[in-house]
């Protein structure tokens, strides 16, 4: 039984990845996750960690890739337009192979936007967002407890995968207080860093690179990262289902959207329409499978985003035609309501839409 | 002789800086190429007056030159 | 008895380089490599590469290597220092690489005096993408994006990174040098060595800027590209050393 306390989410972010072992935390201030390097730079030197505050996002996920490249367990946040000046880093430390975890508390957007919850980065986090052919694997929490758990997961899943893995949470999540427990976890069986540069002490040394001038060696790499991706699709998918058993139709959701959808569902069951709901929690690898056979028994899903669509089409993807998919959602930090979920599914429900 | 060069010819792309560091000037530019298509280097010391300063292997940029020089007995 | 007074550092692999005949990497990669040799430090030191034609200096200089982003070594090399703040960590940047994109990160990895070395490559201009301007490159210089010479109106003038970040605080140890000649090649050589002591002992940042010819981007051969060097590099970038550690000051 670990310790319960009241925390935001920012704050909550960084209390676990220090729970999991994690020491260098490198980033930059942007709203609305700035408490997660103000809770870092005091924790960190608690711990004997380390925290820089970087003289930008760019620089902040170079100090990421060499402290990644060095070895250790390294975290960086950011938002929206930060999380955009650090694709190209992003996919440099993809292409090296190196493990990091980086969270992005979404904001309105694009451009500067507003300071106001939204999911308006599913594509840049899922579809690469920076150039070539890599992904990351990418967990979207919906409460403040789960967004510990899965930084905590978030470190062992990169050093799984020698890969990066984001954190997708939202303003909503980062800001508010809940209740959170810190449980103890059981330490994972993971590859060691022999590629880490250490110095060159009793091996050959070690290259941390990603350029690749012959076509055939850069052809292979990548698809050296291909493989991973498809490993991470067979093994580490995540996703809840939610009433869905006996559901007529059914919500694709996820992060605070979600837990919205899920008091929507409470009404609409009591009103006598059996709603379900399909949460992806890994949004790279996406839970196709999940939305194919369900797409098998209902015939239509209604999907809500703080977006204009972008996690839909994964959807249809995965619907493949089977069923009708819907959309609803809401943009620039305004947030759907769940009388405007439960209008939409009665709209649906009326075969108004 | 107090000192000689040993000039690594297939390393060598002619740039010359050894020639004119030469205090001596007893490198020239060979009449002959290398596998690359440079003309390299070539130490021509027939009076033996090398004294091994290091000069040209300093200013090499292909670390293409080694310095000998007597032992002082 | 002949004995060998001059030879290839044991931290350079002995291989052929990419670089033109007469390019001034090769010596800096040999003096680099020297004083690595000198201070017995090739399994402690870990190298940060740039982009720019010094891109594969880990084909060359034998220890465990970073390949960066343009300009961003000094920030991956922050990050790795701070993981291993025993071993020594040495940055190799051009032009483009440490004074366009990269002036952020060095200017910051200086002022937070990051206990590292960078080494900084000053040819006046890109040679590895085909001589385009540089924010060195002197006024009157053509380079293919000032084919009529660099003029401050349209270009602005070169900057001096050696003085600039002598200005800060943060800074340890700064130096301009020369490798266009034997003469020049050893106090270069001393100044680097300077560095990496400094850094050693845990001094803090320190800088050496190595005005270096770049012969087929100037468009001329080797022994004018040194001469140019001397005559119209030095007069813009004086040598010397901008700052020192406290300890050194008299």
């Amino acid at each position: 039984m670990g310790e319960k306390v009241l925390i935001t989410g920012n704050e909550a972010i960084g209390e676990a990845a220090i729970r999991a072992g994690c020491r260098f935390f490198f980033g930059y201030p942007i709203t609305p996750q700035n408490k997660i390097p103000e809770y870092l730079s005091y924790r960190l030197p608690q711990v004997g960690g380390c925290f820089v505050q970087a003289e930008s996002e760019i620089a902040a996920i170079y100090m990421v890739f060499g402290a990644a490249g060095a070895g250790a367990r390294v975290l960086t946040s950011s938002s929206g337009p930060g999380i955009s000046l650090k694709q190209e880093g992003i996919s440099y430390i993809s292409a090296a192979e190196l493990p990091c975890v980086i969270v992005n508390v979404m904001r309105g957007g694009p451009g500067l936007g507003g300071i106001l919850p939204s999911q308006s980065d599913y594509f840049q986090a899922t579809k690469g967002g920076g150039h070539g052919d890599y992904h990351l694997l990418v967990l979207a929490p919906s409460t403040v407890q789960e967004t510990v758990n899965l930084v905590m997961d978030a470190f062992d899943l990169a050093d799984k995968y020698c890969n990066p893995v984001m954190v997708l949470a939202d303003g909503y999540i980062g800001q508010m207080m809940e209740p959170v427990e810190f449980k103890e976890k059981p330490p994972k069986e993971l590859p060691t860093k022999d590629w880490a540069v250490t110095g060159a002490k009793n091996r050959p040394r070690n290259l941390i690179k990603s350029l690749y001038l012959d076509p055939e060696e850069l052809e292979q790499h990548n698809l050296k990262l291909h493989r991973k991706y498809l490993e991470m699709a067979k093994n580490d998918v995540r996703v809840e289902t939610y009433l869905t058993d006996d559901a007529e139709i059914i919500i694709a959701a996820y992060g605070t959207v979600a837990r919205i959808a899920k008091t929507a569902i409470k009404i609409l069951r009591e009103k006598g329409i059996k709603v379900g709901m399909v949460r992806p929690i890994t949004v790279f690898p996406f839970p196709y499978e999940t939305f194919a056979k369900i797409s098998e028994k209902v015939d239509n899903i209604l999907v809500v985003e703080m977006s204009l669509g972008q996690m839909i089409e994964d959807v249809k993807l995965g619907v493949c035609g089977r069923a009708k998919v819907h959309f609803y959602g809401r943009v620039g930090g305004m947030v759907p309501t769940y009388d405007e979920i439960v209008r939409e599914i009665e709209k649906i429900k009326r075969g108004q839409v | 002789m107090v000192g000689k060069i040993v000039i690594d010819k297939e390393l060598c792309k002619g740039c010359a800086l050894c020639v004119s560091a030469c205090p001596q000037k007893l490198i020239v530019v060979a009449e002959e190429i290398n596998s690359k298509g440079y003309h390299p280097a070539e130490f021509v010391d027939s009076k033996g007056v090398c004294t091994g300063c290091t000069l040209c292997a300093l200013m090499c940029p292909e670390v293409a030159i080694e310095v000998f020089r007597e032992e002082k007995t | 008895m002949m004995k060998v007074v001059f030879e290839r550092p044991k931290s350079m692999f002995p291989v052929p380089t990419h670089y033109c005949p007469g390019c001034g990497h090769g010596i800096v990669h040999r003096l680099l490599a020297e004083v690595i040799d000198e201070f017995g430090i090739r399994e402690r030191v870990i190298g940060v590469a740039p982009v720019g034609c010094a891109v594969l200096i880990y084909n060359y200089i034998n220890c465990d290597m970073y390949e960066a982003a343009h300009g961003r070594a000094p920030a991956i090399a922050t990050g790795c220092k701070r993981v291993h703040p025993d071993l020594i960590l040495f940055t190799y940047q051009g032009d483009g690489d440490l004074a366009s994109i990269g002036t952020a990160e060095i200017i910051h990895a200086a002022n937070r005096g990051e206990n590292i070395t960078v080494l900084f490559l000053n040819n006046a201009i890109y040679g590895m993408t085909g001589g385009q301007m540089a924010p060195t490159t002197i006024l009157g210089q053509r380079t293919t994006t000032c084919p009529l010479g660099r003029s401050p109106k349209r270009d602005g003038y070169p900057i001096r990174i050696a003085e600039m970040l002598a200005t800060l605080e943060g800074a340890t140890y700064i130096a301009r040098v020369a490798v266009h000649n034997p003469r020049a090649i050893i106090a270069a050589k001393k100044a680097l060595k300077k560095a990496f002591e400094f850094q050693i002992n845990g001094l803090g940042f320190s800088l050496v800027e190595f005005l270096s010819p770049c012969p087929t981007g100037w468009g001329m051969p080797p022994a004018e590209a040194t001469k140019w060097v001397e005559e119209n590099m030095i007069p813009t970038f004086p040598l010397g050393e901008f700052k020192v550690p406290k300890s050194e000051k008299g």
